[in-house]
């Protein structure tokens, strides 16, 4: 399971691990507005920004293959898009498009795999988003390993009865059947999980054990950041 | 002295029609440990989610001598802790710590504290190495133990457990007894496995269609309903 463990990266110790969730969201926004501005045909500058990005990841230990992997999931969206400008007959900002959308994927990415979600999140809420929509992003993260494991118990569970196999059709049907009660399942689990949270008092706010605190070092990162992606886009 | 738990003509209906509760009168000492018996459906673990507010039914429930409404909801659910049947609801933070921690936090301890409760409750349970471990990554027996350290660490009056030996294995729930006989809080355990009943309760509560059909010690209540696992009678 991916999140499972981008999860565990977050967890992992390291410069750029160590640093307050708002730098880092503040470093990022930084990075995606000049990269989403930079005009198609700086090539030279998709290469720094690269540069840049594997500083970063090389600063955070983690794997390079793993974070590309992964990063390349925003391929097939973008490869659409950048097909049809392809054929509209603009093929420098095709692959601009292609390029950008990895890049800051990977960068987002990177984002997710130095920071454990609860820090992230609480980093948003002080940053001023919505509560609500705080709380649904982390019952959502939280109900995806529900649900993978449910599903990972029903594939087992079908593939024991499965015997000699069968047609595509059958297994089109089983497959729309197994959704459906996934489905009932989840639902029945969420609301088990929101019983058990009430029983321990929960009010709607999740509080992080280790308060965030934004040092001296978090102020130099976010301004080295800052100044990094705008050096980029401006110089090259 | 008067009950820790006082239930009087307990009403509940679930929103297809079922009456999963049908006038249900129940009390619960300080210090006492009472085992809930009844098949599958009889209303044991709907009439528990009563007892810190997660069901709302017609009736009164006092938890030390509180009625349990919306406005005491913080401080009943302080004062009963509930060990899930299934500890996979009751584990949804990252690590475990974070998720043994999670009480004590929403109780308005500063982290620091709520950590070091969150620590003490895991030494307790005997999963003090699960610590930083994922919730997802713990095997059944561990998940149990630290669902319960979940609910200790709250210092509750009374701690419910539903079905607490699903999962354990010999040894796991001959240390669950032992854990459970040093604590000295009043306990109810919704179960069906009848040694450990044995093991712990004082009294039995036999439960029947939403009703309590019958009540004595464990052996009277076992024998009065057949309630045993002879498979070759």
């Amino acid at each position: 399971m991916h999140h499972v463990v981008v999860e565990r990266w977050s967890r992992r110790s390291s410069p750029l691990h160590a640093r307050d969730a708002r730098a880092k969201l503040g470093a990022l926004l930084a990075f995606l507005v000049a990269i989403s501005t930079t005009p198609p045909q700086a090539a030279r500058a998709f290469v720094a920004y690269s540069a840049l990005l594997a500083v970063a990841i090389v600063s955070a230990r983690l794997p390079f293959q793993g974070l590309l992997g992964r990063a390349a999931l925003v391929l097939p969206l973008s490869a659409t898009f950048a097909a049809v400008t392809w054929w509209s007959g603009d093929p420098a900002r095709a692959i601009a498009l292609a390029v950008k959308s990895f890049i800051s994927g990977l960068a987002a990415l990177l984002l997710v795999a130095t920071t454990p979600l609860t820090q992230l999140l609480n980093a948003l809420e002080s940053l001023g988003v919505p509560r609500p929509l705080i709380l649904v992003v982390q019952f959502l993260y939280r109900y995806l390993f529900v649900i993978s494991e449910q599903a990972q118990h029903m594939r087992l569970a079908a593939r024991c009865r499965q015997g000699l196999g069968l047609d595509r059709r059958s297994r089109f049907y089983a497959a729309a059947g197994a959704l459906g009660v996934l489905f009932a399942r989840s639902w029945e689990r969420a609301d088990g999980i929101y019983r058990a949270m009430l029983a321990r008092g929960f009010s709607g706010r999740f509080s992080p054990l280790a308060p965030a605190r934004f040092g001296a070092r978090d102020f130099a990162f976010l301004c080295a950041a800052v100044a990094a992606s705008t050096a980029i886009r401006l110089a090259l | 002295m008067s009950p820790v738990i006082q239930v009087r003509g307990l009403r509940y209906r679930y929103p297809d029609g079922t009456q999963a509760l049908d006038g249900v009168d129940f009390h619960l000492d300080a210090g006492e440990c009472v085992a809930l018996f009844g098949a599958n459906g009889s209303g044991k673990t709907t009439f528990v989610l009563h007892l810190n507010g997660l069901l709302d039914g017609e009736g009164s429930v006092e938890v030390c001598g509180m009625p349990v409404t919306k406005d005491t909801f913080v401080k009943v659910r302080a004062k009963v802790g509930i060990v899930f049947q299934d500890s996979d609801e009751q584990l949804f933070m990252p690590t475990v710590l974070e998720d043994v921690a999670f009480g004590p936090v929403n109780l308005g301890l500063s982290p620091q504290k709520a950590a070091e409760r969150a620590c003490a409750a895991l030494e307790k349970v005997g999963a003090a190495g699960a610590i930083h471990k994922a919730p997802y990554h713990l095997s059944s027996g561990e998940k149990r133990r630290v669902a319960l350290a979940g609910v200790l660490v709250m210092n509750p009056d009374v701690l419910v457990l539903d079905e607490p030996t699903t999962s354990l294995d010999p040894p796991g729930q001959r240390d669950l007894v032992k854990l459970l006989r040093g604590l000295p809080q009043a306990k109810l355990l919704v179960t069906h496995d009848v040694e450990f009943a044995r093991a712990l309760a004082t009294r039995a509560v036999f439960f029947e269609r939403g009703r309590v059909a019958g009540e004595g010690t464990v052996n009277e209540i076992v024998q009065r309903f057949s309630w045993s696992r002879a498979l070759d009678e």
